[in-house]
């Protein structure tokens, strides 16, 4: 309303309020220049957090943490058995979750091979079949040798496995993180 | 009192401008061909979408999403909450049912062209909610975060880990941390409850919009070719000639068609009651059979049938190469003929699709390529596959069960089917090509080389030969003469190679 008022005085004078119109419209285009550079700012301000925050998992590192299995005797010599571990990143409403299993393979005195449970191919559990000396995936076929090598199936590698190490007849692996292809450390 | 009736209706009318939203919106005129029973899917994917939000929200007020808890809590909801397990029953058949009906709908508007000139952002918006709603039903079945829940989430995870450069933190940032845990299944469940469900309310005032901007697309005719410069003009002057508001006109058989909807997901959801958890997530159970729910089985079956060397390819472009094309088709094929009787190739394109999914589908739910883990144990074999078989060939027998062949390799049928099945192996494979086969492995066929006898290798092998169907003769080597039929017998072998066992 107040703008229709101006414009019907400026017809009528023209030369004073074409100035004054101008300096408004002048002052009106600075605000709104004001008012987006504010918003921009604000947005920036508010956005980098939130952006931050939701992608927070993709830019953290996670290094592996040592775990114990256990003592050396619950893996007799010459088997595979399976163990598990509790995440060392797990939270106290993970429940089942927590607890990650992994394949010992206990070749000889003070030798082992620690095995993720994760078929390579998709990730699925690998069975061990002692009397066939395989590990065997449910998903899609993949079978692995006692050593871990890939015996037949779509697995493009072999099984992953964990950096380990015997200390006071206890064997502690170095784990946390889901191995994929990306990541093959367990 | 009716006179004061209709002036509050006429002021609430002023205010709010009720009368001018419904012209608009329910009461915009369409042609009246699309009053069709072809028609009434996309309202029928709709009246879906609200069954889930409804029975969505109402189930969220007793699920937990938490790693420790969301199983009790399902289990709370199935068997104590009084008719939990039918709310549960009604999510899980409309889920099913809006995925299959949204399918039907993109189909029949591809079939009628709909997505040609001017309704491409129509198309195009669809193409987005379909993946939505896969996306809702992916992240739904990870509500349940039982055993399949979890090595489903492991399979995506492994799949993202087959991205290049980027792998390992787009796994962190689909699982919310280094593992699947509580982090992972709270995640999925803001996608299920918030996001998806936001971005479809979002997508489908955007399709419905469409639909009002450029209006629903008339029955096509065979013969009548979509032209850019003149459609507008057409289709204004079948609206003006035979257009229908489609309130209350044409929306009748959407009506039927939506009770029908909602009688069959009520009537499925009372008989069969939803999909129970299979076990809860506990990654240490590992005695299990991961399997997605039916409409990711192709996707599943797909995995286990590509060529190695194609796999990350394949797992990694297919998906955005699809989608490319649908965004395409709009563009590529924006003009011509709408009816399907005059486009074989549209036809015979839908058929393809809905045959290699139904295949790769039933290949999915039978799995042949997996070992049947427990065959060794169960796995029965027949009297006649027994009896008469000498001392050598019984002990075959035990060894092939004992070492785990069944697992893989089926006898008359029973046992697994990952290798051929061994009834009539000695047909086709001389004796040296069977110790080959079983020292060296080959083929997909693991190597028994160091976890056999050879005693044992003998054995299995004489078994092998003697399980021939009669009258046949054993596999023979070409480079050695034959052996006179009559000094045959039902299990003898071909003279064995020297240097061979």
């Amino acid at each position: 309303m107040k703008d229709d008022r101006m414009n019907t005085d400026s017809s009528k004078e023209p030369e004073k309020c074409a100035c004054e119109g101008q300096a408004k419209a002048g002052r009106r285009d600075f605000l709104l220049k004001i008012g987006l550079g504010l918003n921009a700012i604000a947005a920036a301000a508010i956005g980098i957090p939130i952006v931050g925050y939701a992608l927070s998992s993709f830019v953290q590192k996670f290094p592996l943490k040592s775990v114990s299995l256990g003592p050396v005797s619950n893996f007799p010599e010459g088997t595979t058995r399976l163990a598990s571990y509790r995440n060392p990143y797990s939270r106290k409403w993970d429940g089942d979750t927590a607890e990650i299993p992994c394949w010992v393979r206990h070749i000889s005195n003070n030798d082992f091979q620690v095995f993720a449970i994760n078929c390579t191919h998709l990730g699925c559990p690998v069975r061990w079949f002692d009397e066939s000396k395989l590990f065997m995936c449910p998903c899609h076929g993949g079978a692995y040798y006692q050593d871990g090598t890939h015996a037949a199936g779509p697995p493009p590698r072999p099984l992953y496995t964990y950096e380990w190490w015997v200390e006071n007849n206890e064997l502690f692996l170095k784990g946390g993180i889901l191995p994929t292809l990306a990541d093959p450390k367990v | 009192m009716i006179g004061i009736f209709r002036n509050v209706c006429l002021w609430v009318d002023d205010r709010l401008h009720v009368s001018k939203l419904f012209a608009a919106t329910a009461g915009h005129h369409v042609p009246k061909s699309s009053g069709s029973w072809f028609y009434v899917l996309g309202s029928a994917t709709l009246l879906c979408f609200m069954i889930q939000l409804v029975t969505g929200t109402l189930l969220a007020f007793v699920y937990v999403p938490s790693a420790s808890q969301s199983y009790e809590t399902l289990m709370y909801l199935s068997y104590e909450q009084p008719l939990g397990w039918f709310l549960r029953g009604l999510h899980y058949w409309g889920s099913n049912f809006m995925v299959g009906i949204m399918f039907l709908h993109m189909t029949q508007v591809f079939l009628f062209g709909a997505y040609k000139y001017p309704r491409e952002i129509t198309w195009i918006s669809g193409c987005i909610l379909m993946l939505l709603t896969l996306g809702l039903a992916f992240t739904g079945q990870v509500m349940r975060f039982d055993e399949d829940a979890y090595w489903g989430t492991g399979i995506g995870a492994a799949i993202a880990g087959r991205v290049p450069f980027l792998g390992a933190q787009l796994v962190q940032l689909m699982l919310g941390g280094p593992i699947i845990n509580s982090d992972t299944l709270s995640r999925f469940f803001t996608l299920h409850v918030f996001i998806l469900p936001g971005s479809v309310l979002a997508l489908i005032s955007l399709h419905l919009r469409m639909v009002l901007t450029k209006g629903i697309n008339e029955y096509p005719k065979p013969g009548h070719i979509v032209r850019r410069e003149t459609y507008d003009q057409e289709y204004a002057a079948i609206i003006k000639k035979e257009g229908v508001p489609f309130f209350p006109k044409a929306i009748s058989k959407d009506l039927v068609a939506a009770s029908i909807v909602i009688f069959s997901i009520l009537f499925c959801a009372a008989v069969f009651g939803p999909k129970m958890p299979n076990g809860p997530a506990d990654p240490t159970q590992i005695v299990t059979v991961p399997r997605p729910d039916f409409y990711f089985l192709w996707i599943f079956a797909v995995a286990a049938l590509l060529p190695v060397y194609t796999e990350t390819f394949l797992l990694l472009a297919g998906g955005p190469v699809i989608i490319l094309i649908l965004f395409a088709l709009p563009f590529v094929n924006n003009t011509g003929e709408k009816s399907w009787r005059r486009r074989p190739v549209a036809v015979i394109t839908v058929i393809l699709i809905y045959v290699v999914l139904g295949i790769l589908t039933y290949l999915g739910n039978a799995s042949p390529w997996s070992p049947e883990m427990g065959a060794w144990t169960s796995a029965t074999t027949e009297k006649s596959r027994v009896i008469g078989r000498s001392p050598l060939e019984l002990q075959g027998l035990v060894l092939l069960q004992n070492k785990q062949c069944r697992n893989c390799h089926a006898i008359d049928g029973v046992g697994g089917h990952r290798g051929p099945d061994l009834m009539n192996i000695g047909t086709r494979l001389t004796e040296s090509q069977l110790i080959r086969q079983i020292i060296q492995g080959g083929g997909n066929m693991p190597a028994y080389g160091n976890k056999l006898l050879p005693y044992e290798v003998e054995a299995l092998t004489a078994y092998l030969v003697s399980l021939r169907p009669e009258g046949q003769p054993p596999a023979r080597d070409s480079s050695v003469p034959a052996v006179p039929p009559k000094e045959q017998s039902h299990t003898s072998l071909p003279p064995k190679p020297h240097g061979e066992s």
